[in-house]
């Protein structure tokens, strides 16, 4: 079942922006693929870095600086011209983001916005562009959808909004879709209905999907390969299932054991990760996660030096990599993920 | 009604008891009013955690607000302690609010920017008369007991990250010493990494000083980790009241049962072995409650009676301290 070539490759990816207060490398060194469809999970807190990512791919960083590569079926994105990044937009690459009712034009109705998509990109006509939008209403579960074409936007319910947008991002089929924490403002079961939705449209379209989440849930459910992101790095990349039972970064594992669970026993207390995020205003010389890192406190004094003045690189067997000095793969510290 | 206690709490008074909440918003301009609260009843014991669970419009935080008498209710009653506090007016509060404390969900926009964090710590303090630097001395303890520094105590809110932003958040809902704290969503606005530090701290909290918690929030993981009992609601009632372990281990409403199994779990292999019971629709809007059961039109076992007779609160079975709100509960 292994693809010829990934849809989407990202290769040693940076983004920096100029601040008042100096520079800040928002996005470091940053390598991984998207196979045709498959989706990736980028999971990170605030200022991880993987929201910022999401807009590199897309081109949409105006005043950053970019640098690497990101090539969409082979085709170099960074340094293309916006009228050529704009043919590309919409599509070959869309995106839905958070909040929907801040993504979508108040004035028009939901129909106009999501034909003016297809008239920009295919210079079809208007009827047959309008005949498009209620089709792609109807495809994601938009219940009297030629009724509901002719809405505006504050007419619907954050559900149904979120739908319009996955409509409209989806009416051009194009190959990717990146989501950006596309559930997090939705009550948890209409989440699970759009979560069903978005697995229901990759299947039928063969859509690969990079779902930017906080929510580990949500990877768990959605994801086959998993980008971990710290600090504007990689810490973990893996699939969905070896990331979970053999998370090999200890920041991965900080994360899940500190999760409160619902098929876990709560009599034990959480673990919680000391500290907090790290700045990217004064980033540390060595591994970003070393001030937080259990394993990092529990070494030697010569391990704990390297950890905060050495970065570690992403390494491992295969498909299963970490960006940790004291990486603890299963092949060669199976135990080690209990013991910290 | 006001009179009886609910089944299963203790016979000694509860600190909090509620019967019969309700809030009714007047609807602006020519839209119907909202009938956020609709009925809402439970006991909180001394030293316990209730958590109030539901969507967006459930009426969980309004609940919350009026418990602390940030709303004043359309009907019902509060007692606190033994003391109706629900209709007390404006300058009758003053001393209960030593007694009951809120902590809010973000804490940065809780938090005045132009006052230094001693300062803000202090202030229900100063607002009841203490004299400033005893204050500022209690201030400073609070800080080392939420897990601050105090040297820190003379920086503003923005040099703090979000989870240190709301150790200050609680730690001015405990200057006067409350026993009861409502907190409303406190660790969602909180990176994942830093919520359980937050959860930890307000567990050992609660035993040190023997809190009482009214903890509200939407993560139903988080909820089932800190509290004792369990009421979810749905569109201004509680459907389902009980103990965490029955509630979480045996939803007896189709709404619970539900909204248990659209949480994500994550495990991967647990997420593609489970049965989900998808519900159709959004929930629908307080102005315009459907009739009977307001949760019928998602509910994957209506019939007739359900869209004609609402169900009262009751006990599951006879000697069962769990209450539902269903004409089909599920049984066990």
């Amino acid at each position: 079942m292994a693809e010829p070539s990934p849809l989407l490759t990202v290769r040693n990816l940076g983004v920096a922006f100029r601040t008042p207060r100096g520079p800040v490398r928002a996005v470091d060194s940053l390598s991984f693929d998207v196979p045709h469809g498959r989706t990736l999970g980028i999971v990170g807190e605030s200022g991880s870095g993987k929201s910022v990512t999401s807009l590199a791919v897309m081109g949409l960083h105006t005043g950053a600086e970019v640098t690497g590569s990101v090539a969409l079926e082979g085709r170099e994105l960074v340094g293309l011209s916006e009228p050529e990044l704009n043919r590309l937009r919409g599509r070959r690459m869309a995106m839905i983001f958070q909040d929907p009712l801040s993504s979508l034009h108040p004035y028009y109705t939901v129909g106009e916005q999501i034909a003016e998509h297809h008239r920009v990109h295919f210079g079809s006509r208007r009827s047959a562009a309008r005949a498009r939008a209620i089709e792609a209403l109807a495809e994601v579960g938009i219940p009297e959808p030629k009724r509901r074409a002719g809405e505006h936007p504050h007419q619907f319910s954050g559900g149904m909004r979120q739908r319009v947008m996955i409509a409209m991002a989806l009416v051009c089929e194009p190959d990717l879709l990146i989501a950006d924490e596309p559930t997090t403002a939705l009550d948890v079961t209409v989440q699970a209905q759009i979560l069903d939705l978005l697995a229901r449209l990759q299947q039928e379209r063969r859509l690969s999907i990079v779902m930017i989440t906080h929510d580990l849930g949500v990877v768990a459910r959605v994801a086959h390969e998993v980008l971990v992101m710290y600090g504007g790095r990689a810490a973990e990349q893996a699939p969905v299932d070896a990331l979970f039972a053999t998370p090999a970064h200890p920041y991965t594992r900080g994360l899940l054991d500190s999760l409160p669970r619902l098929d876990d026993p709560d009599d034990v207390p959480l673990r919680a990760i000391p500290g907090t995020p790290p700045s990217l205003l004064e980033p540390a010389p060595g591994c970003a996660f070393a001030p937080r890192c259990a394993r990092a406190a529990a070494g030697t004094a010569g391990e704990r030096e390297r950890c905060a003045t050495e970065r570690p690189a992403p390494g491992g067997p295969e498909d299963h990599t970490a960006a940790c000095h004291f990486a603890s793969f299963p092949a060669t510290a199976a135990h080690e993920g209990t013991a910290t | 009604m006001t009179t009886t206690p609910l089944p299963g709490t203790d016979p000694a008074p509860p600190l909090l008891r509620v019967r019969d909440l309700a809030m009714t918003f007047p609807g602006r301009r020519r839209s119907a009013p909202v009938r956020a609260v609709d009925g809402v009843g439970f006991d909180l014991a001394a030293g316990e955690t209730l958590g109030l669970v539901g969507e967006s419009g459930c009426g969980k935080s309004t609940t919350g607000r009026m418990i602390v008498r940030l709303l004043e209710p359309t009907a019902g009653s509060v007692e606190y302690d033994g003391r109706p506090i629900a209709h007390l007016p404006q300058r009758a509060l003053k001393p209960l609010r030593r007694e009951i404390q809120m902590v809010f969900q973000d804490p940065h926009s809780s938090l005045n920017p132009r006052q230094r964090v001693a300062r803000i710590i202090a202030d229900p303090l100063l607002v009841q008369g203490s004299p400033a630097t005893e204050a500022r001395g209690r201030a400073l303890e609070l800080m080392e007991l939420v897990g601050l520094i105090p040297e820190h105590a003379d920086r503003f809110p923005h040099e703090f990250s979000g989870g240190q932003a709301q150790r200050i958040g609680i730690a001015r809902a405990l200057a006067t010493g409350p026993r009861l704290v409502v907190a409303d969503e406190p660790v969602s606005a909180l990176d994942v990494s830093v919520q359980a530090q937050i959860v930890n701290l307000m567990e050992r909290l609660q035993e040190e000083l023997g809190l009482s918690y009214l903890f509200i929030a939407h993560d139903l993981s988080v909820v089932k980790r800190v509290c004792d009992r369990v009421a979810v609601m749905y569109l201004g009632r509680i459907v389902e009241i009980g103990a965490k372990d029955r509630v979480y281990g045996a939803p007896a409403h189709p709404y619970t049962r539900a909204l248990l199994s659209a949480v994500p779990l994550p495990d991967p292999a647990a997420e593609r072995a489970r049965e989900r019971i998808t519900l159709l629709g959004d929930p629908p809007s307080p102005a315009a409650p459907p009739p009977g059961c307001t949760f019928h039109p998602r509910c994957p076992k209506a019939r007739a009676i359900c869209r004609a007779e609402a169900p009262a609160l009751r006990p599951l079975a006879p000697g069962e301290p769990r209450e539902v709100a269903c004409h089909f509960p599920e049984q066990d």
